[in-house]
């Protein structure tokens, strides 16, 4: 018999392959009734209806949209995304450059908020309900509770305008060192730590103080641990199903979800691509930026569904 | 037309600084009594441009999906783009006049069908080829062709010949035009190697700038071409073009030093802005305009006593001072105004609700509100412009239902296609272009959608006369018709507003377009 944790990895991997093909059907129904046709916003406002007509033809809109889709999906299941219709650009090309640019900022923002929204869940758990946790919580509650770009604006009143310590464009090209990237990301990335704090510090927080329920917990102190020891050593291991799950969460937030941090601090990233090409109906590129979005969403919510089944002894080891 | 010695003149007057900033400045020292007449060329003199540095210049108005095509450019940023590796054979001064650049001179036949460009000889390609009048043809041809989708396809459309004879251009038009120099300045006219024919997209030209970097929607640098044939300009040296859409973050990176110049200054936040330490705003009064359209052909707009009616119902000065915070000229629902050449000003149409009220029963509407679409993209404060119309059309017992839409599709669903909507216009350098682009029957473009053989019959007779008089008077009879019968309401002319760091110096108005109709970068220099 197959070993069950095997069998299980395989359903999850199976349903998130099965998963990226229902949002592939989706992105592709979701683009054919955006408001606007597709050759007339190529034309521009001058297109003759010959001209239209054309066009249509050329871009195989007179297709049934069944066939439309199988032809996209074959041509993408063979990792060709088909060329931008505005500028003829290669677009795996053109966004695997903006896509580097988002999981940069995302994972330069992720390496500073996992750690620190850990630390600081344990640091509330060990000094619970007395003013390390109360600073704790209030601060990152009220980070999160106010919208990025507020926060953004601040950010860059603060220390772009006044202080002048840090640049307010974040915008990265590609003869810069890692050092001055670092630099110019450094306000989005406090930014996007801040949107990202408080739900991981707030999960890890409540997963640790109800494994510290527990009976083992309680031998522990029994055997005389330190307290902080118990919580890093004994309590967290256990708690790591609730966390991995948010972090997981956060961080495809990170890659998505920061359109608003990308326009206010002018980075080069996916999320601008994206809104440009939507403007222009180039739908190749929405199609293929969806696509995109959803195997990155997909595939960190798997890993996990993956880490929580791995970190559960009873699953690792069953009788 | 001015000989080329005056115009050199006036050009080499134009880069160096403006009278009052120099009076100003030696005031400042105390020393503009001491000086005679006679010293003040000279002190001038000794304000020669400096050299050197990089302008960093935050500009809203680009998206990754530009090209380098001039033909194709038809935002700021590669509007400006353009304006910096380019050089187009004319440019239109800052006080309306036609200033020869690739062209050293030009002259015309009586009736203007027939216009003669003498191409200026020993001027190199940034890849230090000769700039050759093969080319200059080749641009043009490319621009006539449908397929080069250009931007300046209605206006090449005109002219039925081009060609090369020795060193000149000769253009043969089907009907005269007088003002084909001004049309020929249009900045998607770059003369490009071989016209661009080869390339479309290659950034090869005649301009101050070569261009080092292009990212598309995110950032384009320059350096000084050293071979510059026109040695009064281009004082930095390098340039760089970063794009920033986000109105705050262009300020903040205005106020942190970060660029030098911004573009697109959002009126509200202009006067607040100027008062910052080190900034300066600069606006000038330009040919741009916000319009609400009817459809003269669609009912109820068919009816003249309604469309009187809601012209009457709009308190244009209430616009001026709300929307554009004073920032801008009052409208008179004609799209020309005192910046363009042979304009005659007509009565200023006042705000009047007795009379509207007066038309809108005349006109027999049977009271359901008439559906005004309106989104942020229409113009700035597009939006809160219509909510002051439909209040001051209420007071008139006129029912305005407001239909806001998204900015997503308006340009192509909306603008040109519904009988009532909000849209502007960025202007045109002469009277001509702006009404055969949008009042013609034929126009394309014609979103008033307003058909009148004798408005047709006035602006294609005023475009192929010379007589500067005649001419005057056929434009004041073209506005008349629109001004009493036409479908646009046009409240206001919105300024260009920029600002910038007080570091730069040369700075000067040009109503063409926003920074110094696009040549800041090659005009001014570091204080």
């Amino acid at each position: 018999m197959v070993h069950p944790i095997l069998k299980l990895v395989a359903q999850r991997i199976a349903l998130g392959i099965l998963l990226l093909f229902a949002a592939s059907v989706l992105i592709f129904v979701g683009t054919q009734i955006l408001p606007g046709d597709v050759a007339q916003s190529i034309l521009g406002q001058s297109a003759t209806p010959e001209t239209l007509a054309n066009l249509r033809a050329e871009l195989g809109l007179n297709d049934p949209p069944l066939t439309r889709y199988f032809n996209w999906l074959g041509g993408v299941l063979q990792g060709d995304l088909g060329n931008a219709l505005t500028n003829g650009q290669n677009i795996a090309e053109a966004m695997g450059k903006r896509l580097g640019n988002t999981l940069f900022l995302a994972g330069t923002a992720a390496l500073v908020a996992v750690p620190l929204a850990i630390g600081l869940g344990l640091l509330s758990v060990r000094y619970r309900n007395r003013w390390p946790d109360k600073v704790i919580s209030t601060v990152t509650l009220a980070t999160i509770s106010v919208p990025e770009f507020l926060i953004g604006y601040i950010a860059v009143y603060i220390f772009s305008v006044q202080l002048r310590w840090l640049p307010s464009l974040a915008t990265v090209y590609d003869d810069m060192s890692l050092g001055e990237r670092l630099t110019a990301i450094s306000l989005p990335v406090l930014v996007l730590v801040l949107a990202v704090l408080g739900h991981m510090m707030r999960t890890t927080r409540a997963a640790i103080l109800n494994v510290l329920e527990s009976a083992y917990v309680e031998t522990a102190e029994l055997k005389g641990l330190a307290p902080f020891t118990i919580i890093a050593r004994h309590a967290l291991p256990n708690a790591v199903a609730p966390v991995i799950t948010v972090v997981m969460l956060n961080m495809a937030y990170l890659v998505v979800g920061v359109v608003v941090v990308e326009v206010v601090f002018v980075y080069p990233g996916m999320g601008q691509y994206l809104v440009d090409h939507v403007s222009k109906r180039d739908v190749p590129v929405v199609q293929a930026c969806g696509l995109v979005f959803a195997a990155i969403y997909i595939s960190l919510n798997l890993v996990a569904d993956l880490v929580s089944i791995l970190a559960n002894p009873r699953l690792r080891h069953p009788k | 037309m001015k000989d080329n010695l005056d115009l050199i003149l006036e050009h080499v007057e134009a880069v160096r600084m403006n009278r009052r900033a120099f009076l100003n400045r030696t005031a400042a020292f105390g020393v503009a009594a001491a000086l005679g007449g006679a010293v003040l060329p000279q002190a001038a003199r000794a304000e020669e441009p400096k050299k050197g540095g990089t302008l960093k210049m935050g500009w809203g108005g680009g998206e990754t999906t530009d090209t380098l095509d001039p033909a194709l450019a038809d935002s700021p940023v590669p509007f400006v783009v353009g304006r910096q590796w380019g050089d187009t054979i004319v440019n239109v001064t800052a006080d309306g006049k036609i200033e020869p650049r690739l062209a050293e001179s030009f002259e015309t036949n009586a009736d203007g069908t027939e216009w003669k460009f003498a191409i200026r000889q020993g001027v190199k390609f940034h890849d230090g080829t000769d700039m050759t009048v093969a080319d200059v043809v080749a641009t043009f041809k490319r621009h006539s062709d449908e397929n080069s989708k250009s931007g300046a396809f209605g206006i090449m459309q005109g002219i039925s010949e081009i060609t090369a004879d020795g060193n000149t251009v000769v253009m043969k038009l089907a009907t005269g035009n007088a003002d084909l120099p001004y049309l020929l300045s249009d900045y998607h006219l770059v003369v490009q190697k071989n016209g661009g024919m080869d390339e479309p997209a290659s950034p090869i030209g005649t301009g101050p700038w070569k261009l080092l970097t292009a990212e598309p929607g995110v950032r384009y640098t320059f350096e000084k071409n050293t071979g510059d044939w026109d040695t009064t300009r281009g004082h930095y040296d390098s340039v760089e073009i970063i794009v920033i859409n986000d109105a705050t973050a262009r300020t903040s990176a205005l106020q942190s030093g970060q660029v030098n110049i911004i573009n697109r200054i959002d009126p509200k936040v202009a006067k607040l802005l100027g008062q910052t330490p080190g900034i300066v705003v600069e606006n000038v009064s330009g040919r741009g305009h916000y319009v609400f359209n009817m459809s003269a052909n669609t009912a109820p707009f068919d009816n003249a006593d309604l469309r009187k009616a809601l012209r009457l119902a709009i308190n244009r000065q209430e616009m001026v001072d709300k929307i554009l915070d004073g920032y801008g000229g009052i409208g008179n629902d004609i799209p020309v105004n005192a910046a363009y050449p042979l304009f005659t000003a007509l009565p200023q149409r006042e705000y009047d609700p007795v009379k509207a009220a007066e038309h809108y029963k005349a006109s027999g509407h049977d009271g359901t509100p008439i559906v005004l679409i309106v989104a942020d993209t229409a113009f700035p404060g597009a939006v809160d412009a219509a909510a002051l119309f439909q209040q001051s059309a209420a007071a008139c017992g006129i029912p305005l239902e407001i239909q806001r839409v998204p900015d997503d599709g308006y340009w192509s669903d909306v603008w040109n296609v519904k009988p009532f909507h909000a849209s502007y216009w960025g202007g045109r350098p002469v009277q001509d272009q702006m009404w055969s682009t949008a009042y013609l029957s034929t126009a394309d473009w014609n979103d008033t959608k307003y058909f009148n053989t004798d408005l047709d019959a006035l602006i294609l007779q005023a475009r192929a006369e010379t007589d500067v008089a005649k001419r005057t008077e056929l434009y004041k009879q073209v506005s008349e018709i629109v001004y009493n019968d036409g479908g646009v309401i046009c409240p206001m002319f919105n300024d260009f507003i920029d600002a910038r760091t007080d570091t730069i110096a040369g700075y000067s108005k040009d109503p063409n377009y926003e920074a110094m109709g696009g040549f800041a970068s090659s005009k001014t220099w570091f204080a």
